[in-house]
């Protein structure tokens, strides 16, 4: 790559395309060894686990001060409790940056994409950079961009399950026809996964559970990180497999061009 | 619908002849099937399936792992009123017991919580006896005003109230019911249950159900292990879970697998259940419900809870006492008779640190008032 390839994101350049989630491992300071080998410019953090009047047990503390916070409202079951959680992580400082998750299902935890996108509206009309998680369906991403989100993140399969891209097929339309970055949230168990999303030309991935409940949560994170670097590097250098992209010369048909010239 | 169509209908289930008839093959498919049903959770119930907890320790573990993570709740019980109307014969609490009875004043409830508080607790679950004019909803709503203050969330396990109740205290800030079954055998219920509001079979048993239409964020079920037959109990408990999670979608639906400890009563006829038929019932839980959360009180010992907590745990209780007042008493007339006896004495700081050493991150604040 000649340029540094940056994510525009929220109005920042990002330059780590791997998100990371912070629920799930067995200590804070372990999760904090775990993102500073991997060096995520964005964090999430379910409001609902911080606790700010803790000294020792503050999970802000253990996430390094250059990483974005990106507070997500877990637990919210419609969209006016995702609206109240936002406000709430704002008042408590964590800054304009918001993932939504409304869930209605606590079986499945799949997201539920109406609810999701009436928040989207409240939210970004506040001023808020709305990242939402969503099930990968087209007009859904379509009207939450329209509504003003910074981000679609469709899911790659259930949280938690460790299945991989099994939504492929709906992720790579949404990647074709949205505006906005698509960042593949949830479900993504081993780096190939990552690696994959990123070859299809998603801009980033999140992940949470695959290094959180590694053996070796520090080791796994920089196995992400890697994973995401090489796939971001494939699509770039244009991957066969990848197909729907126009390359930027025309090798195969360039004489056409020259002949009505 | 009520869960009791669900309970008639296998009300005269042969549970020895399908245990009998079960195969060593079919229990092992049974644990190690992605899709899950009553017969599986039946299967992995059996005491065939004793000859698989190896196994069945596995996935209930990974898959703990998986919707969990490495992280356990912790709460911790406050007893506001041991007033009881109800002659149940395993409780410490009966009606006849002839004990100290007090219900908190505000400005008790205000020194347990300022305690409780201190120990870095956020969750707190509030319990009474089952005396309506001694602990009204009215009462736990003015406790509550003092109660907010100092924690996130707040849980009640008291006397089954109506569904307007319930949204009243939903309301106000009630995040989360715990009510137990006790028994889901109709005619043990009816002859342990001798006398009192709680004889009402029905009331009770559809009481979670009414609470998860009511808003409430968490649904917690129980059966009182060694009233009845352990394996028809869990059977009935696990479908009841069940039939909360697939209604009520948006609600965290929870189990509890309390085991009957010694009490202030003359309940004699206790059947028994070992530490391995808990284990069992923990992991055939895991594996049926894999999203449930799963309780396990100071009831049982240091060791075992601790050799439970990887098999499908996700919250325990810390720094218990079932006396009421009981973390701040300071004189001999507030001393009074504890429900039950706890078999683990450790404060929060002790569990917390036992944790850590076992690799799991003690979670105190997992909710808030919004």
């Amino acid at each position: 790559m000649n340029m540094e390839d940056l994510l525009a994101l929220g109005g920042r350049s990002i330059k780590s395309r791997l998100l990371i989630g912070t629920g799930k491992f067995s200590s804070y300071p372990l999760m904090k060894k775990a993102l500073e080998v991997a060096q995520p410019d964005i964090v999430t953090v379910a409001l609902r686990r911080v606790d700010a009047s803790s000294k020792t047990d503050n999970i802000l503390e253990y996430i390094p001060k250059s990483c974005i916070l990106m507070a997500n409202t877990s637990g919210a079951r419609n969209a006016d409790e995702a609206v109240r959680i936002a406000r709430l992580a704002k008042a408590a400082g964590t800054g304009p940056w918001i993932k939504i998750e409304v869930v209605q299902d606590q079986k499945y935890l799949l997201p539920d994409n109406l609810e999701t996108l009436k928040a989207v509206e409240t939210l970004a009309k506040e001023g808020f950079i709305v990242l939402p998680y969503m099930s990968p369906d087209l007009s859904m991403a379509r009207r939450m961009a329209d509504a003003g989100a910074a981000a679609v993140m469709p899911l790659g399969s259930p949280i938690g399950s460790n299945r991989g891209v099994k939504t492929r097929e709906l992720v790579e339309i949404l990647v074709r026809e949205i505006k906005v970055p698509v960042i593949v949230d949830a479900g993504l168990g081993s780096p190939s996964d990552a690696c994959e999303c990123m070859e299809m030309g998603c801009a980033a991935v999140l992940v949470n559970t695959a290094i959180a409940i590694a053996r070796d949560p520090v080791a796994m994170a920089k196995a992400f990180k890697d994973a995401v670097s090489a796939g971001r590097a494939a699509y770039l250098a244009g991957l066969a497999a990848s197909g729907n992209k126009a390359s930027a010369s025309s090798p195969l048909t360039g004489f056409l061009r020259n002949e009505i010239l | 619908m009520s869960y009791y169509d669900i309970l008639l209908k296998y009300k005269d289930l042969p549970f020895e002849k399908i245990f009998r008839e079960l195969s060593p093959q079919k229990i092992e498919r049974s644990i190690h099937s992605d899709t899950q049903d009553p017969e599986r959770f039946l299967a992995s119930l059996s005491p065939a399936a004793e000859e698989f907890l190896e196994p069945m320790a596995q996935k209930a573990h990974a898959l703990t792992l998986m919707h969990f993570g490495r992280t356990i709740q912790l709460y911790t019980p406050m007893y506001l009123s041991n007033y009881c109307e109800n002659e149940c014969a395993y409780c410490g609490f009966n009606a006849l017991n002839k004990m100290p009875r007090r219900t908190l004043t505000l400005h008790e409830v205000e020194r347990e919580a300022a305690f409780i508080a201190s120990t870095g607790i956020e969750h707190l679950l509030i319990l009474t006896g089952d005396a309506r004019e001694k602990s009204p909803p009215a009462y736990i709503k003015e406790c509550l005003k003092v109660l907010k203050k100092y924690f996130s969330s707040i849980s009640i396990e008291i006397y089954a109230l109506t569904e307007e109740e319930y949204a009243d205290l939903a309301r106000s800030g009630i995040d989360g019911l715990t009510l137990y079954q006790e028994t889901y055998n109709e005619a043990v219920y009816e002859r342990v249950h001798k006398s009192g509001p709680k004889k009402d079979f029905r009331f009770r048993l559809d009481a979670p159900e009414r609470a998860a239409k009511s808003g409430m964020r968490s649904v917690n079920v129980g059966a009182l292990l060694g009233l009845s037959d352990w394996r028809r109990e869990v059977f009935l408990m696990g479908l009841h879970a069940q039939y909360l999670q697939d209604r009520y979608g948006e609600v965290e639906i929870g189990a509890s697998l309390p085991r009957l400890r010694p009490h202030a009563g003359d309940f004699k006829d206790i059947k028994e259940v070992s530490d391995k038929n808990i284990a069992q019932t923990l992991m055939a839980l895991r594996l049926f419900l894999p999203r449930l959360g799963i309780a396990l009180s100071t009831r049982e010992s240091v060791l075992l809870r601790e050799n439970l907590l990887p098999l499908g745990i996700t919250r325990m209780s810390a720094g218990s006492t079932t006396r009421v007042g009981g973390h701040t008493i300071t004189s001999p007339e507030e001393e009074n008779t504890p429900q039950f006896e706890i078999s683990d004495p450790r404060d929060v700081e002790e569990m917390k640190k036992m944790l850590v050493a076992k690799g799991y991150q003690p979670v105190l604040k997992d909710w808030m008032q919004i």
